[in-house]
Parts: C-alpha cells; sequence; structure tokens
C-alpha cells in the first residue's frame, strides 16, 4: 500500500472514529438525567447558585441528599447567571433539559408556556407534599411552575451620617418624609443627592425594585388579575407620580439611564447617595467598599397614611422541574430536600437570603443588625414581586422603563407613559 | 482527448517490476488505469474537502437555519413551528423602532468608520516621519495601539467610567470651564449617541493605524524624491504620492471596517443596553432583544436575515475591489 493510500484510509478511519465519538461523547455531555450502571437514578441539577456560594457548600447538601435518598445521585450543572436562561432554553429545545433547574422568577411564564418546565402542583400531589410551609409559590394559571428556596428582599437602605448631616434623624417611612429627606441631603451640596434610580436597558430590572416597589410598598397592584393595569389606576398614578416629583425636585442621582444595580451600589458605597432601594445581598459588598459607612435597613417607605401591609421587593432563587425530565419524582425529591426546614435554612443562611420555608430561620439574622433588621421587615411585610411569574417580565421592564425614560424626559407626561406602557404590555400578554 | 491519455499513460513502475508471466486479464488493465484516473480526478477535491466541511458546517449551514426560522413561527421554542412565509419580515419592516435602529447604525458605522480612517492616517503618518526617533517611534507606536488591545468589556467599564457624570472627563471639561461638568454622556438621549460611537472610535482606529502604516512603509522613496525635484510640496506629494499608493488599502480597509462596525454590539449592550430610550439602538441590540428578551426566534431570523442581506451588499462590493486589484 502507498503512502497516500495508508493516509486516505487512515483519514477515513480518523473521521470515523471522530464521528463515533463524537455521537457517544456528545450524548453523555448533554444534559439531562440517566441511569447509571449500578441502576442509580442520576439527576442533573442546573443552577448559578454554586459559584455563589462558599466552596463547596451546594454540593455537600447534594451529598446530604444522595445520603438520605439512596438510588439518587445528584450532578450539578453550574454556570453563571447570565448564561443559565439560555441554556435551560437550548436544553427545552433539544428535550435534554436538566432535571432540577434553577429559576428566576421572571423566566417562569415563558418557560411554563413553552412546556419547558413541569406542573409542580401535580409533582406536589403525586408526592403527597404538604406546601403550607412554603413562603411563596410562583404560579401561571393557577398552577405552581416555581418554589422559591431563597429569597433576596430589597428594603431601603439609608446612609445614616448623610441623614444626620442633612438634619434627617430617623429613616423615612412615607413619601413625604422621603421627599423631604432627600431634599436636604441634596442641598447638602457638592456630589450627593437624596435618591439613586438605575434604569437601564441592558438590564432593566430597576423597574422592578426602584420604581414599582413603591407602588406596592403602599399594597398597591399594576395588575388586575393576572392582567396589566397601568391605566386608571390610582395606586400606579401616584406611585409613578411621586417618581416624577423625585425627578423634577432634582434629588435623583445623575445618569439614571443608563444606570445599572451595580452603579446604584457603587454611589451608595461611595457616599454620594442618601437612600436607594438595594437588595440585601449587597451589605457585604458595600461593608467591603467602605467600611466605615454607617447604614442601616428600613421598610420602603409607603404613601402617606397608609398603615396596611407593606409589600417589599424580593428575587428568588427558584427551584422548579424540567418537562421533559424522565426522573421527574426523583427530581421533586430533590426539591423537597431543599425546602425542608433545616436544610432550608442552611441555604439561605450561606446564600444570606431569607428562607423560602417559613418556619427557616437562618443564622445570620441572630448576629447582625442589618440583617437583623431586614428580616423584621421581611416578617412584618410581604414579598411582592408581580414580574415574577409574567410573560417574558424582563422585556416588560424594558417597555415601561423606555415609556418612563420617555416622561421623565419630558418627552410625554407620565399619564401618556403609562397608557403606551399599558399598550405595549398588552402586546406581549 | 480520452484515447491520447490512454495511449500515453505510463506504466506504473509496479506494474513494470512484476516478473515475465501470463499477461493479466485484459478486463482489470483498463478497470485499474480507470480507478486511476477517478482519484486523480478527485484527489483535488480531496483536498479541499476538510476546508468545505467546515464550511458548510459553520457557514452555509447556520445561515440556511437563520432563513428557514425567519420563515417559520415560534421557532426553538415551540415543538411545532408553523410556516407563516413572509410575515416575520413584514413585522420587522413595520416597526418604527426597526428603522431608528437602520438609522443610528448608518449613523454610527459611517462617523466610527471616517473617524478611524482620519485619526488611524494622522497617526500613522506620524510614526512614519523621520522627525521622530526610533525611540519615540516606540513608544508611540505602543501608546497609540493600546486601544486595541483591550477587550471590549473592559473599554466599556473603563469609558463608563470616564463618562459617569461624577467621572474624570466632565472634571476635566469642568475644570477647563468647557461645560457645566455634569453632563450625563451616556445617559442623555441628545448625547449617547455620540458617546458610544466616540468609545467605538477610540477602541477601533489602531487597526487602521497600523495597516495604514505598513502601507506607507511600503511606499518607495524614490516617488518622493521625484515629487521634490518636480517642486512638490509636503501638501501635493500627500495628494499625489502617499494617498494614490494608499489608496487599495484605505478602500479595503473601510469596506472591512464598515461591515465589522455594523455588527458591533458588545460595546453597545454593555455601556447603553441600546438607550436611553433608543437613542442608541442599532440593528444588532434590536436582533438580540427580540432573540433574548421576547424569545421571538423567528422575527429575530427575519431581522438578522435583513441584516445579513444588507451587510452583503457590502460583501460584493468589497470582493469586486479586491478581484479589481487582483
Amino acid at each position: 500500500m502507498g503512502n497516500g493510500a495508508r493516509m486516505r484510509r487512515g483519514l477515513a478511519a480518523g473521521v470515523a472514529a471522530a464521528a463515533i465519538a463524537a455521537a457517544s461523547g456528545c450524548a453523555g455531555a448533554l444534559p439531562g438525567g440517566s441511569d447509571d450502571e449500578d441502576g442509580d437514578v442520576v439527576i442533573e441539577f442546573s443552577q448559578w447558585w454554586e459559584s455563589e456560594l462558599p466552596d463547596g457548600k451546594l454540593r455537600a447538601l447534594m451529598d446530604e441528599f444522595e445520603a438520605r435518598n439512596p438510588g439518587i445521585q445528584v450532578e450539578l450543572l453550574s454556570g453563571p447567571y447570565a448564561s443559565m436562561k439560555e441554556q435551560v432554553i437550548a436544553g427545552a429545545a433539544a428535550r435534554m433539559a436538566p432535571d432540577v433547574v434553577g429559576l428566576d422568577g421572571a423566566w417562569v411564564n415563558d418557560f411554563a408556556q413553552k412546556g419547558v418546565i413541569a406542573d409542580l402542583s401535580e409533582l406536589m400531589d403525586d408526592a403527597g407534599y404538604d406546601d403550607s410551609n412554603l413562603v411563596s409559590q410562583t404560579k401561571v394559571d393557577g398552577s405552581t411552575y416555581m418554589i422559591p428556596a431563597v429569597n433576596f428582599v430589597y428594603p431601603m437602605f439609608t446612609n445614616d451620617d448623610l441623614l444626620a448631616k442633612a438634619g434627617v434623624d430617623t429613616p423615612p417611612r412615607d413619601r413625604s418624609e422621603f421627599m423631604r429627606a432627600a431634599k436636604r441631603v441634596t442641598a447638602l451640596g457638592g456630589e450627593t443627592h437624596g435618591w439613586t434610580l438605575p434604569l437601564s436597558l441592558e438590564a432593566p430590572n430597576g423597574v422592578q425594585n426602584d420604581v414599582m416597589s413603591w407602588v406596592w410598598a403602599s399594597g398597591g397592584s399594576m395588575l388586575d388579575g393576572e392582567q396589566p393595569n397601568l391605566v386608571g389606576n390610582p395606586d400606579v398614578s401616584s406611585g409613578m407620580s411621586f417618581v416624577q416629583d423625585m425627578w423634577d425636585a432634582g434629588v435623583v442621582a445623575p445618569g439614571s439611564f443608563t444606570m445599572k444595580e451595580q452603579d446604584k451600589v457603587e454611589e451608595f458605597s461611595n457616599g454620594r447617595v442618601g437612600m436607594m432601594i438595594d437588595s440585601l445581598a449587597h451589605v457585604d459588598t458595600i461593608r467591603e467598599a467602605n467600611p466605615d459607612l454607617d447604614f442601616s435597613v428600613s421598610a420602603i417607605p409607603a404613601a402617606d397614611g397608609y398603615s396596611g401591609k407593606r409589600g417589599i421587593p424580593y428575587a428568588s432563587w427558584g427551584l422548579g422541574v424540567s418537562d421533559s425530565s424522565e426522573h421527574k419524582a426523583a427530581a421533586f425529591k430533590l426539591v423537597q430536600f431543599l425546602m425542608g426546614k433545616q436544610v432550608n435554612a442552611d441555604l439561605a443562611s450561606a446564600a444570606h437570603a431569607f428562607p423560602g420555608n417559613n418556619e427557616s430561620v437562618p443564622d445570620f439574622v441572630k448576629e447582625d443588625e442589618v440583617f437583623s433588621a431586614a428580616f423584621d421587615i421581611y416578617r412584618q411585610g410581604r414579598p411582592e414581586n408581580e414580574f415574577t411569574g409574567m410573560p417574558v417580565a424582563e422585556q416588560l421592564m424594558r417597555d415601561f422603563s423606555e415609556e418612563l425614560q420617555r416622561s421623565l424626559d419630558g418627552q410625554q407626561s407620565m399619564d401618556e407613559a403609562l397608557e403606551a406602557a399599558q399598550e405595549r404590555w398588552e402586546e406581549e400578554f | 482527448m480520452s484515447t491520447t491519455v490512454h495511449a500515453e499513460t505510463p506504466t506504473l513502475p509496479s506494474e513494470a517490476s512484476q516478473p515475465a508471466g501470463p499477461p493479466p486479464p485484459t478486463s482489470s488493465v483498463p478497470r485499474s488505469r480507470s480507478v486511476a484516473r477517478i482519484r486523480e480526478r478527485l484527489a483535488p477535491y480531496g483536498f479541499l474537502s476538510p476546508a468545505g466541511v467546515l464550511l458548510v458546517v459553520l457557514m452555509v449551514t447556520p445561515v440556511l437555519m437563520v432563513v428557514w426560522y425567519s420563515l417559520m413561527d415560534s421557532v426553538i421554542t415551540n415543538m411545532d413551528p408553523q410556516f407563516v412565509g413572509f410575515d416575520n419580515y413584514a413585522e420587522v419592516l413595520t416597526d418604527p423602532v426597526f428603522y431608528v435602529a437602520v438609522r443610528n447604525t448608518l449613523v454610527f458605522t459611517g462617523a466610527s468608520v471616517a473617524a478611524h480612517f482620519a485619526i488611524g492616517l494622522a497617526f500613522a503618518l506620524m510614526l512614519n516621519s523621520p522627525l521622530l526617533g526610533n525611540r519615540g517611534k516606540a513608544l508611540f507606536r505602543v501608546l497609540y495601539v493600546l486601544p486595541w488591545l483591550f477587550t471590549v468589556a473592559i473599554v466599556a467599564v473603563l469609558w463608563r467610567l470616564l463618562l459617569n457624570p461624577n467621572g474624570v472627563v466632565n472634571y476635566v471639561l469642568g475644570a477647563l470651564g468647557l461645560g457645566s461638568g455634569q453632563t450625563e454622556w451616556l445617559s442623555d438621549p441628545s448625547t449617547a449617541l455620540f458617546a458610544v460611537t466616540l468609545i467605538n472610535v477610540w477602541c477601533g482606529y489602531p487597526f487602521f493605524m497600523i495597516s495604514l502604516l505598513a502601507g506607507l512603509q511600503g511606499i518607495p522613496r524614490d516617488l518622493y524624491e521625484a515629487a521634490k525635484v518636480d517642486g512638490a510640496s509636503i501638501w501635493q506629494q500627500f495628494l499625489n504620492v502617499t494617498v494614490p499608493q494608499l489608496r487599495p488599502i484605505i478602500i479595503s480597509m473601510t469596506l472591512l471596517d464598515f461591515i465589522w462596525t455594523t455588527q458591533q454590539f458588545a460595546l453597545i449592550w454593555m455601556t447603553t443596553g441600546g438607550g436611553p430610550i433608543t437613542s442608541t439602538e442599532m440593528l444588532s441590540t434590536y436582533t438580540y432583544k427580540l432573540a433574548f428578551t421576547t424569545y421571538d426566534f423567528s422575527v429575530a431570523s427575519a431581522a438578522a436575515v435583513i441584516v445579513l442581506l444588507l451587510s452583503m451588499i457590502l460583501g460584493v462590493i468589497y470582493v469586486r475591489h479586491q478581484k479589481g486589484r487582483d
């Protein structure tokens, strides 16, 4: 055989081997649970949590689960939050999604409508699960699709030094007090401002955390049933008018239209802003950035005279089960395990978040006064996030942010902004 | 033709070395010859096949898939998408934001390419000047090429800090009395497009500069000497020697830069997200939002195909220019 022929045959063999390796290797690498050689069920759990928890914490919890549930093994698929949504969509398109999926509430409606995640109400019934201890459940058309495992609440942060300098002794409790405090802080001059309002279109969650929170804190709602209700809604109208008044009064830190959450935290950490609404997850970040900053957390101010329960925005690390999973019962066992009283408290402690089980008490609330105060606010109020479970939630926030920006920029009135946002939301619904 | 080949085909060495004996069956000789002939004809295709396979897998298939997606409804997220013809194209073409994105893309691209060329040429001329010593040239080369070495994420973070209302740019301008010192460069709808274009100019000019510098170094000195003998001034030498000599590079670079800049996504997304309102919405951000925030992959595919067609116009011009050069 000549060299050329040998090379050709070698090449052909190589291509064939590569094809076989690709077929077998890729099949093994693709998401989706399986049965291993011992007959154990191997379920996959995709999430972005592992990298945000202390090293080895989530794996240790999985080991505990495996010890309690012989015959079930858990493979963790970890990735950054930013790419998780796309990964789940891609996995679902190929019907190869992981069995248990870490979810953000904003994705739930889309995933449920598109058949990516399974109806947890059915799985709870099948497992005889008592859901009375769950703080909240994310539902679509009356069925549960996500269970928030831990919640990161968004109270009001105040720079107490700055407020004291401005002659404000206690954090504001209602909108009038907030406006007064913001004006006084802004009047200190230099680069200080009373409030910061991130409205970036890249990450439009400022609409949820910094804008709609004013409505929820006063018991209002932006929905009527499950439909958008922005027009002719006095709660929304009054909340948005308040935002516009704050803007017109010049108490909002500059750069709002492209400001993101991390910019907001930076402004606050640098002592340039008196008040902000932000996630408790940033307490450590603020302390590390500025150890001398004297700050505290309080409930978000409500409309003047409101005395009802205050809604407090939250974001969750949610749990769902993939609709394409072949091991839904085993997958739900993992969900059940993570929502158990002690395990959930353990997870919440590690994440510095509040538990999804109302009987769990994380360690850190006993040791840290900021978290302790926040836990009281959390328990006295009601976690509220109407974007959770809505279709294309992120796009709804972006639509609203665009119209709000037009209004703040003077291109339209706030009523026109709400009408335009309502129209855009109705199209999405 | 084929008869001639038969007559002239030399005896293969392996056949020549065979011991004398009964002649092989007459039918096997032409068969082995025809196999050899086929192999010979297929050999070039064999060599081309790896590139061909890569081209099909990495280029043709994705493009065809996107075109196919654009003609269907709710692809990827729907297990049973329906054929809807050109409905998705109609949706894109009747969306006023699409035209805002087209206009912004043209302004952003046109201004970026023009500035890349002007700054790149100016710096290349400076670096090629005999007035600058070798050490000076080396230093400036490093300094001028730096923006090109940063990744887009770093550029975006850097410029967000610089252009922050409390940032260095406002501080310097305020100190010089050239502004209020409170300009919201990226957050003000009236300045945002200018600001992102400025950032893109900053990070893109070194590519032009290096290419033009290479071109300048290749211009024979005797052309300048001849021009001097003819009494040409520096400006006349630039217009009549430098520019004509650089023209092929200028045209190629301009076309390539135009194509690349129209596809700029990461920088816009990380600095403004297409906002404030729609003031920096580009075709790239518009398509991305359709795909990844509304999950409308079909309409996003239609938008992508339209962008592809627009890019192809530039591509055809570029290829024609290259062929013309050859």
